[in-house]
């Protein structure tokens, strides 16, 4: 099934478009993260433009996370003052990663930097996660209880000024720490077309000290309104946005993590976290080594 | 076909003129890009006729040049730095072919000299890329091959020694893929005839690229209006995961 791509300016087959979708979608659907950390590399593998890549990418990280958002929302899983919080940094975020984005891109080392930010946060987050779910499986094949973990914010956190309540999540902190961490989130998603969520949802836990049953929720709500938020930004600035592309990514990637979320019901989360985990892991290590040996393509070609 | 016929038939019983008399045309002058557009594949034909409107063809080559839009161009080059591959060095090209084909009915390199292949830009060594800026010749050179070789890859730069054919002394024709990932514009087909190293005379058709219809549609909006356009992606994206929420809900 051929489909030609009006903005990319490509044909490509639109039931491997959709099947990538489909992918990061079960993904999404099963670990809570966006999927998006998969979705843009395959795609410039494939051969879209990297910039038509990441713009494309962030619109169906939020299809992927509506109904996860809405899902939760229903359960009461959502703390909307802290996720405000999180959105205005977000947003603020997804600015200065547009700013950040036209630099790089002028100096020619927006694809290193990409690249290099890819080994570290999934190298880095990927190792911490399969740490955790090694040692929690252990302990459970030994009978022991694994050592439960006394949720407290980050002493950093504490150390800022200015204190709220955020009633859902049971914390007393000051704004700023959320509002950084929503920053933070907001420059990675435009800059790489990643939701942010497998960032998120361990900074809520062990920096904010966040508690558990609202934090996946306020993670979704997060990462719904950022991609939002990415996807206008980049129609705005790059232009890049690929309504076609988009929407047989969505296709997939919206039925995907329906059936995802299916299979996230019967299977043990501490399997489920060491699986993401090895995906995590494989995908850096792949970034890695291509940071080192020869690329395919030495020279490349930008429109002045 | 029959049009070529026609002036074949006018061309022989007029006669008259000095120069060879070079008639192209080529298979359509519009490519349409729109929905399913996989590439198209132009056939680029004509005639060539001695002044007396008698065969001419085993006196001449004939070489075909397909050219898209030219641009400005930053090509950049990666190297080995602390270990890891980055971008290096980058020069500038004011004008750089989009979409670059030449066809030949012999190697290039028997048919003209070096002097007359870099004013006509036969070959693709030779294409006149205007670099800007002051550069070293030998990086000059280093940069235009790597961009040559880049684009031969995509296939969007290609050369081929015996692409025309010449049938009956009269009729040649050259055909001519293009991919699906050429940009949109005005393409200029041009036939040279050459003989005994010198270009004898060239003609020139157009042929225009353009996106139709939706594809036409979305490529406008997403540049004109892009409040308009992202608001819709969103609203697209929102409603298709929020479907299909419901729909499995169902299930």
């Amino acid at each position: 099934m051929d489909v030609y791509l009006p903005i990319a300016n490509l044909a490509v087959n639109g039931l491997v478009i959709i099947g990538l979708g489909a992918l990061t979608g079960l993904l999404s659907g099963m670990f809570g993260v966006g999927g998006g950390f998969l979705t843009t590399p395959l795609l410039i593998f494939y051969g879209v433009p990297p910039t038509v890549a990441a713009a494309s990418a962030a619109s169906q990280v939020t299809g992927a996370s509506v109904s996860g958002a809405f899902a939760h929302a229903r359960r009461g899983g959502i703390d909307y003052h802290m996720g405000a919080v999180l959105v205005a940094g977000g947003v603020l975020g997804t600015g200065i990663g547009a700013l950040l984005f036209r630099l790089l891109q002028a100096l020619g080392q927006i694809d290193t930097v990409i690249n290099i930010l890819y080994v570290l946060l999934l190298g880095g987050i990927g190792g911490l996660m399969a740490h955790e779910s090694v040692t929690t499986l252990r302990a459970q094949r030994r009978g022991v209880a694994p050592p439960a973990r006394r949720r407290r914010h980050h002493p950093l956190v504490a150390s800022l000024p200015l204190r709220w309540r955020f009633y859902r999540s049971g914390l007393y902190i000051s704004p700023l720490a959320p509002l950084l961490l929503g920053m933070a989130t907001g420059v990675l998603t435009m800059l790489m077309g990643i939701g942010g969520g497998f960032i998120l949802v361990p900074a809520m836990l062990y920096i904010l000290g966040m508690s558990t049953n609202v934090v996946v929720g306020t993670s979704l709500f997060q990462i719904l309104f950022v991609t939002m938020a990415t996807t206008m930004m980049h129609a705005l600035t790059t232009h890049a946005v690929d309504v076609v592309l988009a929407g047989m990514l969505l296709v997939g990637s919206v039925s995907g993590a329906q059936i995802g979320a299916q299979f996230a019901q019967k299977a043990r989360p501490e399997q489920l976290r060491l699986l993401l985990a090895v995906i995590v892991l494989a995908v850096a290590l792949r970034m890695a080594v291509g940071l080192g040996y020869r690329p395919d393509e030495i020279y490349t070609v930008v429109p002045l | 076909m029959i049009r070529v016929l026609a002036l074949l038939a006018v061309l022989l019983l007029t006669g008259g003129a000095r120069a060879p008399i070079l008639v192209p045309e080529i298979s359509q002058h519009r490519v349409e890009v729109r929905q399913g557009f996989t590439g198209a594949d132009l056939l680029l034909f004509g005639a060539i006729l001695d002044p007396g409107g008698t065969r001419a063809a085993q006196d001449y080559d004939i070489v075909v040049v397909l050219k898209g839009p030219v641009q400005s161009i930053v090509l950049r080059e990666k190297r080995k730095v602390a270990g890891i591959w980055v971008n290096a060095d980058n020069t500038e090209f004011r004008s750089a072919p989009s979409f670059f084909a030449i066809a030949a009915s012999r190697p290039l390199r028997r048919i003209v000299d070096e002097k007359t292949a870099a004013i006509y830009e036969l070959g693709l060594d030779r294409l006149q890329l205007s670099p800007i800026g002051a550069i070293d010749p030998e990086d000059q050179h280093r940069f235009s091959a790597g961009l040559v070789d880049l684009m031969r890859r995509q296939g969007l730069y290609r050369e081929d020694d015996h692409g025309v054919t010449i049938s009956s002394q009269v009729l040649y024709q050259a055909r001519i893929a293009l991919p699906s990932q050429v940009r949109t514009g005005t393409y200029t087909a041009e036939t040279f005839a050459i003989r005994q190293g010198r270009v004898i005379t060239s003609a020139v058709t157009r042929v225009d690229v353009s996106k139709q219809g939706f594809e036409r549609f979305v490529a406008n909006q997403a540049d004109g209006n892009g409040l308009f356009y992202g608001l819709f992606v969103v609203a697209v994206s929102v409603a298709m995961g929020w479907v299909a929420g419901r729909l499995f809900a169902l299930i």
